[in-house]
């Protein structure tokens, strides 16, 4: 019998069982951030237990409030700051190298395909974008995680959605992932795997299969996992030249790792998406979705491009080339993070911070602050944001706001008409 | 049988909703506390449900029963820890998010799935009443009271859950065996 992608990995990491389901695997990466960490290692100290198990594993960031906002967040990054200092973690990214840890530790090379990732963080799941099991965990795991590299997973099952077609002009991975989300729903993918596949995923660069990976929890999935191919191995190859003596020999050992043409799924799903249309959500749940031609009149107080799902270089460009020449409506606030300092930089570089500041957006540094309304654009009750984050649960963004969920194309059209848009060059119907 | 174990009973809080997510048990503001105390006066505060109010609906509760995909959305522990802080140490639900059932367990709290029909024979039964529950850990049984009507339901609970509840969490546990 065949294996999914998971079960190669969990084959290759496990260390032991518990009872008849549980696997007690390996870990290639702790990943960590000043939210979820400090009450980790606190615990440790206070249990007499202030150890890692291998500080080259770990990688650590403060990316939710950065820079502090008070005393409470300074306190937290102060002890990540002291912690990283004890335990000679080397990379840890403070002020001025700091950004969404989601799209920070892919841009260093932190995963491999095959790898076990966790993190205090659901959208760990990102990281599955490079046919890693890289899965969002509480404290508690996190804290094993970091004195012993072990965790608990329940042997998982795996769903595998093939995409067929071609995207049409305005639809983005962005609007593909909030489909499917609406199609299965938040509790569809729940206790499994989602594997990625076809035509549509082939195409996509890593950008926009991390974006899509990054949802996966959104349904409930575990990881989402997109097959490597050159697209992988041209992204990390400049962390893994010395490792293999040319790409070619990358992908042939990376291929390993791909699901078995007679793998065992608990679901296969085939989506096509040629006639998918830019879509946003509505309501508080990510799989209320809907076209947003369907709902066009909404208007928004505020339009937010950044994050772990959307604040990439290629989302920049998506959104900066609909602003270009243009400036947002009178009354609307619109407010970019590029995730991370390289990303900054680059955008810099190609003028894309002069179209948004242009256009009238306010830009900050990288940070998660509004995805989750801790800092840099939270709402006021009753406001409304067109936004490239990934929840829109009540008070996700404010006590009181509504979130609409898009792609940084619509996130940048909603923000020149006020009300809902998607990108001019979407003309409907079928592209066949 | 030793407290830690001992404590999986009391009134129930009935939260008649599928999808009750992590922002709405403890909204993300709140994450900047570093104490698990800090969190008890704002358990449930972004609850959308007709009916609840956070400032009196929890009043003298021990026990959540609720229907599917309880706790979905982010990994935060601090959704456990503010019913813990609460002194509510069971949720019986149709179903959890893997990452919100996994903190439970990791916690030493109990997470424990019924079927459909189950849950919904409690909602047809108990709700909008006073009703309270005691757990049998050891026969693996629930027995929900009130008034005078009794309901008794099994339960299943995995042995690493099990083992867990018992260790008091995962912690000690894995530092002891990997």
């Amino acid at each position: 019998m065949g294996k999914t992608v998971a079960e190669k990995i969990f084959d290759a990491h496990l260390i032991d069982r518990q009872g008849a389901d549980i696997s007690i695997l390996s870990l290639d990466r702790v990943f960590c951030h000043e939210i979820t960490t400090p009450i980790a290692i606190n615990d440790l100290v206070a249990r007499g237990k202030d150890r890692v198990f291998d500080p080259d594993k770990i990688k650590a960031v403060i990316d939710h409030v950065t820079p502090a906002k008070d005393s409470k967040t300074a306190e937290q990054g102060k002890i990540m700051r002291d912690w990283a200092k004890r335990h000679n973690i080397k990379d840890f990214f403070d002020i001025g190298a700091n950004g969404v840890c989601h799209a920070l530790f892919p841009e260093k090379g932190f995963v491999r395909p095959g790898f076990t990732v966790i993190m205090g963080d659901s959208h760990t799941c990102t990281h599955g974008a490079f046919c890693a099991f890289a899965a969002g965990v509480g404290t508690t795991d996190l804290e094993v995680g970091i004195l012993k590299g072990v965790c608990s997973f329940k042997t998982p099952e795996t769903l595998k959605i093939e995409f067929t077609g071609t995207l049409q002009e305005g639809v983005f991975a962005k609007d593909v992932i909030l489909a499917i989300i609406g199609k299965i729903g938040v509790n569809g993918a729940t206790n499994k795997v989602i594997e990625f596949t076809g035509p549509v995923i082939d195409r996509f660069s890593m950008e926009e299969r991390m974006t899509l990976s990054n949802m996966a929890i959104e349904a409930g999935g575990t990881t989402g996992i997109c097959y490597p191919d050159m697209t992988t191995v041209e992204y990390l190859w400049d962390f893994i030249k010395d490792d293999y003596e040319s790409k070619e020999a990358a992908l042939a050992d990376y291929s390993k790792w791909i699901a078995d043409e007679d793998a065992v799924y608990a679901d296969e799903i085939t989506f096509d998406v040629t006639t998918l249309a830019p879509v946003a959500t509505f309501g508080y749940k990510p799989d209320q979705v809907r076209a947003i031609a369907d709902f066009e009149e909404t208007a928004v107080d505020q339009v937010y491009i950044g994050s772990c799902t959307n604040g990439r270089i290629e989302d920049l460009r998506e959104a900066a080339k609909i602003l270009e020449g243009h400036t947002i409506a009178p009354g609307i606030r619109g407010v970019l993070s590029p995730a991370t300092p390289d990303i900054f930089k680059q955008a810099l570089k190609e003028g894309l911070i002069d179209i948004f500041m242009d256009a009238g957006f306010c830009v900050t540094n990288p940070t998660c602050g509004a995805c989750l309304g801790m800092s840099n654009g939270v709402l006021a009750n009753d406001e409304i944001c067109a936004s490239t984050t990934n929840r829109n649960f009540n008070g996700r963004m404010g006590k009181g706001g509504m979130v609409h969920l898009m792609s940084p194309a619509s996130a940048a059209a909603t923000a020149i008409k006020g009300t809902l848009a998607h990108s001019p060059a979407y003309k409907g119907g079928s592209n066949e | 049988m030793s407290n830690k174990t001992d404590r999986f009973k009391g009134n129930i809080l009935f939260l008649d909703r599928d999808d009750i997510n992590t922002d709405e048990i403890i909204p993300a503001k709140y994450l900047t506390e570093n104490s698990k105390a800090a969190l008890k006066p704002y358990l449930l505060e972004d609850l959308k449900l007709e009916g609840f109010d956070p400032a009196t609906s929890l009043e003298n509760r021990q026990v959540v029963v609720t229907r599917n995909n309880f706790g979905c959305g982010s990994s935060r522990e601090h959704a456990p820890w503010a019913l813990e802080i609460n002194e509510i140490y069971l949720v019986i639900a149709e179903g959890f998010s893997r990452i919100y059932r996994q903190n439970m367990y990791n916690c030493g709290m109990m997470a424990v799935e019924l079927p459909k029909e189950d849950i919904d024979s409690l909602f047809e039964t108990f709700k909008g009443k006073e009703c309270s529950v005691v757990t049998d850990l050891e026969a693996q049984s629930f027995t929900f009271t009130s008034g005078d009507t009794t309901l008794t339901i099994p339960f299943k609970l995995s042995e690493f859950d099990k083992t867990l509840v018992e260790a008091g969490g995962w912690v000690e546990f894995a530092d002891a065996n990997y």
